[in-house]
């Protein structure tokens, strides 16, 4: 498999497209037009950063980064749940991302800490072999993430369900690309030209998802892998579509995204799963953006079997993620980028999680700045 | 990864260079030994298309190689990840 990795990093046809976007840049400027494009996920946010993919780009083109990382749009009130069922004694299950996001007043590593049982897995399956071990006490998965999370979450509710395990419940505050997508572009204060779709949601969700953007919205869509010569090659092609005027869905990540996704994951999460509307970090609430456990499933729904009612709680006031994440700004221009917010003392999602614009720029900026 | 065995519980082993892993292939329809998936957390959640992977990989390669010729510089080595120096 190395030999893949290695082919799509290889430097000089990355220069190829060095030469051909820069020749792209200056036919745009000719046309005296400039373009912004967004990449909406996390992975290529942290790629881009890392491989200086910006450097690449003429002055014609703008990139920035959307709402891509499920941890930085979690609002701080979903961490204040999880900390309360921590002190009630049940064992919060969660992917290591979360642990660091600060919620109204404390994270979950500082509930930690002070004694809460937070443990933190790579695999949702592990909650099933915590509740094993512990039967007298009750696990509480986090289930936070977007279409590509939510598919092996849902299947491990699955196998819980047919193994007949019960102390297991879902603390769910699932995302879905689409609706998020559709509110971004309908802002008329966010200038969004051509979208660089995400690989792995578009690996459930289908590259034909995009299709109103390109069809309703003149949005140009290239779904990409996230190598940097996907990447680039991606920018080029949502580039060549607006020159021609001629925006639609490209799927350049054939190589594992179908037009249509994933239908068997896509059935799983139909049959335990109801869209309903969700409150995004920074984005506020948007219809029909969350996904929940339908009512025949609730007494696998953390909130339902304990009573607890989230709110979207308090964020820092001072923290411009709510920014950040429309691309409205970059994150260096936040007055608090790697001064009073740092990876080690994050104060908002966005410089937690390995995939949030912040930690992302933060962690590659050039030259140390 | 390369799916290697297929145990009757449908959860199966798959292969990266030499270390082999357990996986979850629930998600995707018809997994056959030696299919190639793409993981995440723990579950194998679409088949790879090597084909499909080959011809790009032949693309890219052959964007350098017009890139080489029109520059006449060498093939380089692969374009290094950059990263803030330890803080
Ligand atoms: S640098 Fe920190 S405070 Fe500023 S937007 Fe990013 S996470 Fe929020």
């Amino acid at each position: 498999m190395t030999r893949y990795i290695e082919g799509f990093r290889k430097m000089d046809a990355a220069s190829h497209f060095r030469t051909t976007l820069a020749e792209q840049g200056r036919q745009l400027a000719e046309q005296g037009r400039s373009i912004h494009l967004m990449e909406v996920c996390g992975s290529h946010t942290m790629a881009i950063a890392r491989f200086g993919i910006r450097d690449f780009l003429p002055a014609a083109i703008s990139l920035v980064s959307g709402p891509g990382c499920p941890v930085c749009v979690t609002d701080p009130g979903y961490i204040d749940a999880a900390i309360t069922l921590a002190g009630q004694g049940k064992i919060i299950a969660t992917f290591g991302d979360m642990l660091r996001v600060p919620g109204s007043r404390t994270s979950l590593a500082e509930a930690r800490a002070a004694g809460g049982r937070v443990e933190v897995c790579y695999s949702p399956l592990t909650a099933i072999e915590l509740a094993r071990n512990h039967p007298e006490t009750e696990v509480v998965f986090l289930a936070v993430g977007f279409e590509t999370t939510i598919a092996p979450v849902v299947a491990m509710l699955d196998a819980v369900i047919r193994q007949a395990i019960d102390n297991v419940s879902l603390l769910t505050a699932f995302k879905r690309v689409p609706p998020a997508l559709s509110a971004l572009i309908a802002d008329p204060e966010i200038q969004i030209d051509g979208l660089l779709c995400p690989a792995h949601v578009s690996a459930i969700i289908g590259a034909d998802a995009y299709r109103p953007y390109a069809e309703q919205y003149g949005v140009a869509c290239v779904v990409a892998g996230f190598e940097p010569l996907d990447i680039l090659y991606g920018l080029q092609g949502l580039t060549q579509q607006l020159l021609e005027n001629r925006p639609h869905v490209d799927n350049q990540y054939g190589r594992v995204v179908k037009a249509e996704g994933n239908r068997q994951a896509q059935r799983l999460m139909e049959h335990y799963l109801l869209p309903a509307d969700a409150s995004w970090r920074g984005l506020g609430t948007i219809p029909a953006s969350g996904l929940v456990l339908r009512p025949e499933f609730a007494r696998f729904d953390a909130v339902h079997r304990h009573g607890i009612l989230p709110t979207p709680g308090r964020i820092n006031p001072r923290c411009q993620c709510g920014e950040v994440l429309k691309g409205k700004i970059r994150p260096a221009q936040c007055p608090l980028f790697g001064v009073a917010c740092h990876p080690d003392k994050p104060l908002g999602p966005c410089m937690v999680s390995s995939e949030g614009s912040c930690a992302a720029d933060f962690k590659y900026a050039r030259g140390g700045a | 990864m390369q799916i290697v065995a297929i145990a009757e519980n449908g959860t199966g082993t798959v292969d990266l260079d030499g270390t082999r892993y357990p996986v979850e292939l629930m998600l995707i329809e018809d997994p056959q030994i030696g299919d190639y998936v793409l993981i995440h957390a723990g579950y194998a959640i679409e088949k790879l298309d090597i084909a499909e992977a080959d011809a790009r990989l032949a693309l890219f390669e052959s964007l350098a190689e017009i890139y080489r010729q029109e520059t006449g510089l060498p093939v380089t080595l692969a374009a290094p990840p950059r990263q803030r120096e330890a803080v």
